[in-house]
């Protein structure tokens, strides 16, 4: 059978947060197709009933950050009670402490969520920026969000990477010129990442948002 | 290591009773009814597609609804890039048809009427998402200023409209680096002298485009089979491959193109 098909029950309760930014359906559809019951909100009460929550991101990073900021201190309160927190292409990058985008666009120190200590980077000048297209993921080390993924491939769109202090935050990587970080995790595990779009990722995407989704279910 | 992306396209009308239908040209002029625009996106998604392009070829104000609505149940169905274009024409546009579901918006004539629209686009959504579409045609004689060598002769490239009847005195090398600075996320080059004919796509015109500017370039008409695909990935420099009639008649399979490119060494997501 065919693993696009839409599952008969949904298996957890994901909020995605919309902070104004960006196309949702997508990441919407996708979560619906791997199990997951949708709520889209910009509520921070929403938070407390969820089994998981979902940042989802296109656009600058400081704007992003902005757009964010009323939910700074939910999803601190809610990461500190361990619930899956998942950030897909500029949501994965609000997860560290700060980027170089906003400095370079001249908007000094934006500080991002901090969930993950370290900094997004830009790629060195003789690279294609943005990065576009389907590039492969190899697995570091063992998360529930890349069973089954480990030399697949994924749907990159970015400009900046993650560069986080420890190592270990790197659960996959993929190489563009530079091994950078692809799926990025915080200590506990419960606070993840992709640099590349999931929802845009065929099969092996709707793979990641089903580990997520299950692993939302088991908590 | 990043692929090369196979792309395959659909040309959407309304049919007589006006409901959405997908249209192919054979041998230049006839279109043949294809199909069904979400069953078609369905199998593609499956069948190992990179990106998925949807062409509005309605060009009128009538369909554009249905049409929208038509691509919201394609974006249901397809997790992976969507790019829609045909009768995009302002910023309002650009953001219901990304709002519809589209990952990226692709737009023709009208970027060349009015090229503050690729900036205001790139600003409000990203450049990510503005695909600038260039209908080219040769042109042997004096009015160019980009020459290439064409079997021994020289000739410059135009930007044309109304699907190539039309010419604008444009040098597609120009207008391709102009919308490149002016945020342009990609390069979607159709050749008006290789479309339908199957004889493979335009190097030099892509060639050409590819050394004058570094946004990613989706080379488009004349795809007759892996071999032409092979041919504008190494000899051109193309990031992806567009074809329509080889998939859509069941010549080649999107597999049997990545397989004939795999075992040739072209990074291919297989």
């Amino acid at each position: 059978m065919s693993t696009t098909q839409p599952p008969e029950e949904t298996l957890a309760d994901v909020v995605m947060v919309d902070y104004g930014l960006g196309n949702l359906r997508s990441a919407m559809r996708g979560l619906e197709r791997a199990g997951a019951n949708v709520v889209v909100s910009d509520d921070p009460a929403d938070f407390d009933d969820a089994d998981g929550i979902v940042l989802p991101g296109v656009g600058a990073f400081s704007e992003g950050m902005e757009n964010a900021g009323p939910f700074r201190e939910p999803l601190a309160e809610a990461a500190a009670d361990g619930t899956p927190i998942f950030g897909i292409c500029l949501g994965m990058q609000m997860l560290l402490t700060s980027s170089e985008e906003a400095d370079h666009a001249g908007e000094g120190e934006v500080e991002g969520l901090d969930f993950i200590p370290g900094r997004n980077v830009r790629f060195d000048e003789g690279q294609k920026v943005p990065h576009m297209g389907w590039n492969e993921l190899n697995v570091q080390r063992d998360h529930p969000l890349v069973e089954g993924v480990d030399g697949e491939y994924a749907y990159f769109v970015h400009s900046y990477y993650a560069d986080p202090d420890d190592e270990d935050a790197v659960v996959a990587s993929t190489d563009y010129g530079v091994e950078f970080p692809a799926v990025v995790a915080n200590e506990e595990g419960t606070v993840f990442g992709t640099q590349f779009h999931p929802e845009k990722s065929g099969e092996t995407g709707l793979t990641i948002l089903r580990n997520f989704v299950e692993f939302c279910a088991e908590r | 290591m990043l692929t090369k992306r196979i792309i395959p396209c659909i040309d959407v009308d309304l049919d007589e009773d006006g409901n959405p239908a997908v249209y192919t040209g054979v041998n230049f002029e006839d279109l043949k009814y294809t199909g069904d625009p979400v069953e078609m996106a369905k199998l593609y998604n499956e069948a190992g597609a990179d990106e998925f392009v949807f062409l509005d070829i309605t060009a009128s104000a009538e369909g554009r609804e249905t049409m929208l609505d038509t691509v919201s149940k394609v974006a249901d169905e397809v997790f992976i890039p969507l790019t829609v274009g045909g009768g995009i024409r302002t910023r309002d546009d650009i953001k219901e048809t990304l709002r519809a579901g589209a990952d990226k918006v692709s737009i023709n004539t009208a970027a060349l009427q009015n090229p503050d629209l690729i900036e205001e686009g790139a600003r409000s959504f990203g450049s990510q998402c503005i695909v600038i579409s260039v209908d080219a045609r040769r042109r042997y004689d004096e009015a160019g200023e980009h020459y290439a060598e064409v079997d021994g002769e020289s000739c410059w490239f135009e930007c044309t409209v109304k699907g190539g009847r039309e010419g604008t005195g444009v040098d597609v090398i120009e207008w391709a680096r102009e919308a490149e600075s002016r945020g342009a996320g990609e390069l979607f080059i159709n050749s008006i002298d290789a479309d339908g004919t199957k004889d493979g796509y335009d190097i030099p015109l892509t060639k050409a485009v590819c050394d004058n500017v570094s946004t990613p370039v989706i080379a488009s008409s004349g795809c007759g089979g892996p071999e032409d695909m092979y041919e504008v990935f190494t000899e051109a420099g193309a990031d992806a491959g567009l074809a329509a009639s080889i998939f859509h008649f069941d010549e080649y399979t999107i597999q049997d193109v990545k397989e004939y490119l795999d075992e040739r060494d072209v990074p291919v997501r297989l």
